[in-house]
């Protein structure tokens, strides 16, 4: 069931996408509408702050820190192997 | 309910471990789910607060079970963990395993109930040594070398520790009781037992033997390594070190340094490890914050952390079990095998990114917005950055490496995959659902924790903040899927210093100081040895045949039972040290029953 599943929407793979893409500008629609008396900071204050936080955290963590292991840090499995 | 005894948890698991060999057949895997059982029974019916097991030793107060809502939560949550992990590894027939396995429990458990620094040192002590022997019980190569390493980490952490102790000791004059420090004006002592601590909490740069021992113990030994170690140090922490401040900085570096390395990771265990570091430094962070509302954070997301870090161990462990493999470059596309065991790990990786209705949710935000509450905007943001990164690669990276992505299986790979026995899926049904169950019914763990909780996660702003980081990050993954293709590779970490520092100095005691001693013993052979050996063959044979004939013979009564002995241990280390810690816990067992 749960194969089937998969397969269905791995079939209708360009539909799913346009979906997901929808469902992102909802969220940050709905986000202009919501209650921000719980925020901290000024800066949460803006719509979609922290949409561009997530997208930004997420860009910024995968370059870093592939170019900080291409600096020597990965190494051939056997490394330690004598 | 009234009752006047109260019997210490650890001793039901250390008397079920010395029975289980005793034990065959169906009544062996009835007696494996029923000591864990009653150790959570016990806990969680008749372990009423208060001060229980003073012992008089010396002249100490010894305190085995200081009962109150701090422990309780951690005990808990140790002993539920206890039973699903023992019924994951339920078919594991090597009983030497189990009785691992539940000895290092014991250990965590008696730390968290001891009332002073003697017993919480000894349970310390339990824990490692215990532990150990679930990385060697792997029997690769490589788990030898992981597990001495392992081994030479927390004992010299255990003595971090203890010097800690006895300096404290020392400076409040007979003090051994394990309270709150002063964290205002610390000490060298507070700063030692603090570093000892944190050893255990893996916090950099004392980290570097948690992947390395995680990523190498068996599959059932790593599903209890992930939970208790890090944890039962957490507990220590939020006792005695609530509100340090140095600990913020150190929580937040720890929570992103297990990010990074869990990006360049190949092997999904490893990189599961690396996100304990990442989780715990949450943990550490809320303990540094210290208010109520950050110490209940820490101690709940303790609490969901050891579920869903279980459930994520047992899901990546289900697909090691089946195929034998673990790195990514040798998986992919399994889903079509192994497609319950997927939905079981996306629930424990929907759970620590902090997806809503999972535990996470309801957790790790205490911890950020008691950062934000304190003012300290930096760890707010940097902790919520982290877990981006959390949900970048425990919910995303690790599903779809393993179950969609390029199909890296060999044939004998893919024809081993299937969903693994009916135990171990058992095992993860109860722990998923106590994921989902804790993030949508937020009173059962909330009424556990040590303060009263003014929390509510559940409000339209958090709903949307965690959406929008949670969604945004996901298309940023689709987005750089090509950089994050995995690599057959390993990443050098602080573990570097002492793997090449041993080779140094493995290198020094073969060369040179092996060089001087052959020499010194050549001069020797030639100058004194001859004349030494004629003197020393005369009073060997007057001791021999003069005096010992005289007194009875003891001399060859020794070398008779020289060689008794010498048949009977094997030399080697780890059967020593099993059988030091099996004649320890006997010992104890009879000093605390008589």
């Amino acid at each position: 069931m749960i194969v089937d599943l998969i397969d269905y929407l791995r079939d209708r793979l360009p539909t799913v996408i346009r979906c997901c893409y929808a469902v992102l500008a909802a969220l940050v629609i709905i986000d202009i509408f919501v209650d921000k008396a719980h925020a901290h900071t000024w800066i949460e204050h803006y719509p979609g702050f922290w949409s561009l936080f997530g997208f930004v955290a997420c860009v910024v963590i995968i370059i870093l820190s592939k170019w900080f292991g291409h600096q020597g840090i990965m190494t051939r499995e056997d490394y330690y192997d004598d | 309910m009234m009752i006047d005894t109260w019997i210490h948890p650890s001793l039901i698991l250390i008397c079920g471990a010395l029975l289980l060999p005793f034990f065959k057949g169906m009544a062996r895997r009835t007696f494996l789910i029923l000591v864990p059982v009653l150790t959570f029974i016990n806990i969680y019916m008749f372990s009423p607060e208060g001060m229980w097991g003073a012992v008089q030793f010396l002249d100490w107060q010894l305190i085995f079970g200081r009962i109150d809502r701090l422990s309780q939560v951690f005990a808990y949550i140790m002993s539920l963990m206890c039973i699903i992990g023992t019924l994951y590894g339920l078919h594991v027939e090597d009983d030497l395993q189990h009785i691992a396995a539940w000895l290092y429990v014991a250990g965590s458990l008696g730390v968290i109930y001891a009332g002073d620094f003697i017993v919480l040192f000894l349970f310390w002590e339990v824990m490692a040594f215990s532990s150990v022997f679930l990385v060697w019980f792997r029997k690769r190569k490589e788990s030898i070398p992981a597990g001495f390493r392992y081994l030479l980490v927390h004992t010299a952490g255990g003595l971090i520790l203890l010097a800690g102790i006895l300096l404290r000791f020392k400076a409040t004059g007979g003090d051994i009781s394990f309270v709150h420090l002063d964290v205002v004006n610390p000490s060298l002592y507070t700063y030692l037992i603090m570093a000892g601590f944190m050893l255990n909490a893996a916090v950099p740069p004392l980290h570097s033997w948690l992947p390395d021992a995680y990523g190498e113990a068996t599959v059932t030994g790593a599903v209890f390594m992930c939970a208790f170690t890090t944890k039962t140090a957490i507990y220590a922490l939020a006792r005695g070190l609530a509100g340090m401040d140095i600990l913020v900085p150190f929580g937040v570096v720890m929570a992103l340094y297990g990010v990074v390395y869990a990006v360049l990771e190949n092997d999904c265990r490893r990189l599961l490890a690396w996100h304990i570091i990442s989780q715990v430094g949450y943990m550490v962070a809320g303990v540094g914050i210290g208010t109520e509302l950050a110490i209940n954070g820490a101690c709940a997301h303790a609490f969901a952390h050891i579920l869903y870090k279980g459930l994520l161990f047992m899901g990546c462990g289900s697909v090691l079990h089946m195929t034998g493999k673990s790195k990514f470059t040798e998986l992919g596309g399994l889903y079509k095998k192994m497609p319950l065991t997927f939905i079981f790990t996306l629930i424990g990786g929907l759970s620590i990114s902090a997806f809503p209705l999972f535990s996470g949710f309801v957790s790790k935000s205490m911890i950020v917005v008691a950062g934000f509450e304190s003012h300290i905007y930096w760890a707010g943001f940097l902790l919520t950055l982290a877990s981006a990164g959390t949900f970048l690669h425990t919910g995303l990276k690790v599903p779809y490496f393993i179950w969609f992505g390029k199909n890296n299986c060999d044939k004998e790979t893919w024809d081993k995959a299937a969903d693994p026995p009916w135990n171990m899926q058992a095992a993860m049904i109860i722990a998923s659902f106590l994921c989902i169950f804790i993030g949508s019914y937020t009173p059962y763990l909330y009424k556990m924790l040590p303060y009263p909780v003014e929390y509510h996660p559940y409000t339209a702003y958090h709903l949307s903040e965690s959406m929008q980081i949670l969604l945004f990050t996901a298309l940023g993954f689709f987005l750089l899927i090509k950089k994050l293709a995995p690599e057959p590779t390993i990443s050098i970490d602080l573990d570097w210093f002492y793997r090449f520092g041993g080779r140094g100095f493995a290198w020094l005691a073969k060369r040179p100081i092996q060089f001087i001693d052959a020499c010194v013993g050549e001069i020797y052979r030639v100058i004194g040895l001859g004349p030494l050996m004629t003197v020393s063959n005369f009073w060997s044979w007057f001791d021999w045949h003069g005096i010992d004939g005289v007194v009875d013979g003891v001399a060859r009564s020794v070398r008779s039972l020289g060689g008794v002995v010498r048949r009977a241990q094997s030399g080697q280390m780890q059967f020593n040290i099993f059988w030091a810690a099996t004649i320890a816990a006997c010992l104890l067992i009879t000093y605390v029953f008589s």
